[in-house]
């Protein structure tokens, strides 16, 4: 008879939480892992000096165009957004008046901010709207209240940013609704109108819708009636990115089982009444990450209106720096400046829809 | 026999609503569109303004800098759209096939087993597709002409065959002379000898569109590759199949079949936005027509051609994705 052997007793299980064994997991948990781990830091350590003697060790913070020459090819030159950070801010409005378009610009990011927090989600909003709007024109156009008339052509930099987006987002917003609805219309005519006006303008490059906005909208108006630039332009923004959002919200309509349409019907309620109450509430939702998207190609959209001599945030910046010999050497700076201020509002706006879609998810847990 | 119900034409019915619906749409569109054109046309009487495309066969009179066909200033304007147009579909090709590579790279590193490739690939996406492209094509076109070693010192960048320099990049090409050969470039003064050379302006749109484009041909690559369930690369490991071969053989056919339709709107973006160019130079299609426009004056024609050719590249590139799509769908059960 045979003694009772028993098994060996099995390995305490291996740590697998904190920060040493997630370390283990993600960066040595293989060779070919080990040897890109090995690889990415002499990298990082060779980039990383260099960065920082750059950008901040060597870098020339003060106004002088001779210490910047002299720190080149060394250090960055911060200098030059110190000099220029007004005229690329606000463009050629009228430096003295320069506090207005701060002020306006504040007021309509204000205004913005407000509108992606919930607890301002009330009737109450559209009020704020509404005079928030009024300030800001009357601030940037002037000519009330003793303001000293700034008209339009004089407008720039980031105030023209943010207004250009968010008008334009207000326009397009309403009329992609009404085209995506179009576009699934029992009426034959009416669909293939959506049909063409989405295809034509998906088809072409914005530019060419600019370009139409600066050239061809004139003539198209009857003989002496030219409305001011801007509102053309802003016409063929809102145009073109309503064609764009109009797909997405299709996409959100397809998404909606028919039963719904069915059960909205077969209580009496009309097409309008179907649409707003039951149809759209619900495609609009599973769609907030494409329309989010497509509101921050429109903002980054903005900046082609330089090329149709608008000049706002890009153009404002050639604006400040082109004609001036001493500083043009810097403008790699400049450009770095303001690619910052643009990554800094799309970023924030891509992580505001993640927590939108956040939001829905637990609607949607319930 | 039961006699089909006659249709009643009234208000009460849908299909005589829709009737009238549609007919006051046709009403009211047809009045815009006359009210339009009389417009435009008293518009162009009172500003003297020419129309028609005849202008087309006339010497456009302007040099253009690059140009894959011989273009002279004395040859016509339509020859000038030509020259434009090659220049767009050169860029816009080339940049296609940067693009995907370099984002499906991107796309797939975003599940690499190494956390700092991950957070790489996560940073240059979100670096690159929040900032503007205008931006980027401006940043890249200054970096190249400024930073770079005049023509006279190039770098080399592959030993004595790719020269990199303010003049352009210049690297060796197969020519025809008694038999196939290799032309290698060699700098001589500002210029270089033998070779091919393309022109900072083409290299800046160039970059500028690929690297912006991959970031976000990266996002669908990700999406397509996290919509392919994970039971799929389970299986795969249960056969003992390596990383590398799971996502070869099983996930990536699986998520193309997601990944192809996004992926040509990316494609047609790049197409549309190397329309850019003409903020720095390229002379592609929408440079050529905004010179042309200012020297003629024919607004409504040269946004025509511009128009046309944009949407002609559009539809028959997505004619030929879909027809792809077509196939790579065909593993639907």
């Amino acid at each position: 008879m045979s003694a009772f052997l028993p098994l060996p007793a099995r390995p305490a299980p291996v740590r697998n939480r904190g920060a040493l064994p997630w370390m283990r997991r993600n960066l040595f948990g293989n060779w070919p892992s080990r040897v890109v781990t090995a690889l990415a830091l002499v990298f990082v350590a060779w980039l990383l000096p260099q960065a920082v003697s750059w950008g901040l060790w060597h870098a020339v913070f003060e106004r002088s165009t001779d210490a910047c020459q002299a720190a080149r090819g060394s250090g960055a030159c911060w200098g030059v957004v110190a000099e220029k950070y007004r005229i690329i801010l606000w463009g050629r409005y009228p430096f003295e008046q320069h506090w207005r378009a701060e002020l306006a610009s504040v007021v309509l990011l204000g205004l913005v901010v407000a509108s992606c927090m919930r607890r301002f989600w009330n009737r109450w909003l559209l009020l704020g709207w509404a005079v928030g709007l009024s300030i800001f024109f009357g601030l940037m156009g002037g000519g009330v209240l003793g303001l000293v008339a700034v008209p339009s052509d004089q407008w720039g930099g980031l105030p023209l940013t943010l207004m250009l987006s968010t008008l334009s987002v207000a326009g397009a917003f309403p009329l992609a609704v009404l085209v995506a609805l179009g576009r699934r219309s029992n009426l034959p005519l009416v669909r293939s109108l959506c049909v063409v006006y989405i295809e034509l303008i998906r088809g072409v490059p914005l530019i060419s819708v600019l370009f139409m906005a600066s050239f061809l909208f004139p003539l198209l108006l009857p003989v002496g009636a030219t409305p001011d630039v801007l509102v053309r332009v802003l016409a063929g923004i809102t145009l073109f990115s309503a064609a764009y959002l109009a797909e997405i919200v299709r996409g959100g309509l397809q998404a909606l089982p028919r039963g719904q349409l069915e059960a909205a019907a077969s209580l009496g309620l009309g097409y309008w009444r179907t649409q707003g109450l039951v149809v759209l509430p619900q495609a609009l939702a599973t769609v907030v990450p494409g329309i989010m998207g497509s509101f921050i190609s429109l903002f980054k959209d903005t900046s082609l209106v330089t090329i149709v001599s608008l000049y706002e945030l890009t153009g404002a910046l050639g604006l400040a720096l082109n004609g001036d010999a001493d500083w043009r050497p810097f403008k790699i700076e400049a450009y770095l400046f303001i690619a910052a201020i643009y990554f800094c509002f799309c970023f924030s706006m891509s992580r505001y829809s993640l927590w939108v879609e956040r939001q829905l998810a637990q609607s949607k847990a319930r | 026999m039961a006699t089909p119900p006659k249709r009643k034409w009234s208000w009460r019915s849908g299909a005589g609503r829709a009737l009238v619906y549609q007919a006051l749409l046709v009403v009211v569109l047809l009045g815009l569109l006359a009210y339009l054109a009389s417009n435009t046309v008293r518009n162009m009487q009172a500003r003297g303004i020419q129309s028609g495309f005849g202008f087309l066969a006339d010497a456009a009179g302007f040099d253009i800098s690059e140009s894959l066909i011989s273009f002279e200033s004395i040859d016509p304007y339509w020859k000038a759209f030509l020259v434009g147009l090659l220049n767009t579909l050169r860029v816009a090709a080339i940049g296609i096939v940067l693009t995907t590579v370099l984002g499906t790279l991107l796309g797939v590193g975003r599940f690499a087993s190494n956390a700092l490739v991950r957070g790489a690939c996560y940073a240059y996406v979100e670096l690159f597709r929040n900032v503007p492209v205008l931006l980027q094509l401006l940043m890249w076109y200054l970096l190249l002409v400024e930073y770079l070693p005049a023509p006279q010192e190039p770098i080399h960048l592959l030993g004595d065959w790719v020269f990199l320099s303010k003049g352009g990049l210049a690297f060796p090409v197969p020519q025809w002379s008694p038999h196939w050969a290799w032309s290698v470039p060699v700098p001589s003064g500002f210029l270089m000898e033998g070779g091919a050379t393309v022109t900072p302006e083409f290299l800046a749109v160039l970059l500028g569109l690929s690297l912006y484009t991959a970031a976000f041909v990266a996002e669908v690559v990700r999406s397509g590759i996290a919509s392919v369930s994970r039971g799929q690369a389970d299986a795969a490991a249960s056969l003992g199949l390596s990383p590398a071969q799971t996502m070869r053989l099983v996930t990536l056919p699986q998520a193309l079949r997601v990944i192809v339709p996004p992926l040509t709107n990316q494609y047609l973006n790049l197409t549309k936005n190397s329309s850019l160019a003409v903020a720095i130079g390229y002379p592609d299609v929408v440079s050529i027509a905004n010179t042309a426009l200012n020297q003629t004056g024919r607004a409504v024609e040269c946004i025509a051609i511009i128009m046309l050719v944009y949407l002609s590249t559009s539809l028959s590139t997505s004619a030929l994705m879909n027809a792809y799509n077509r196939r790579v769908a065909i593993a639907e059960r």
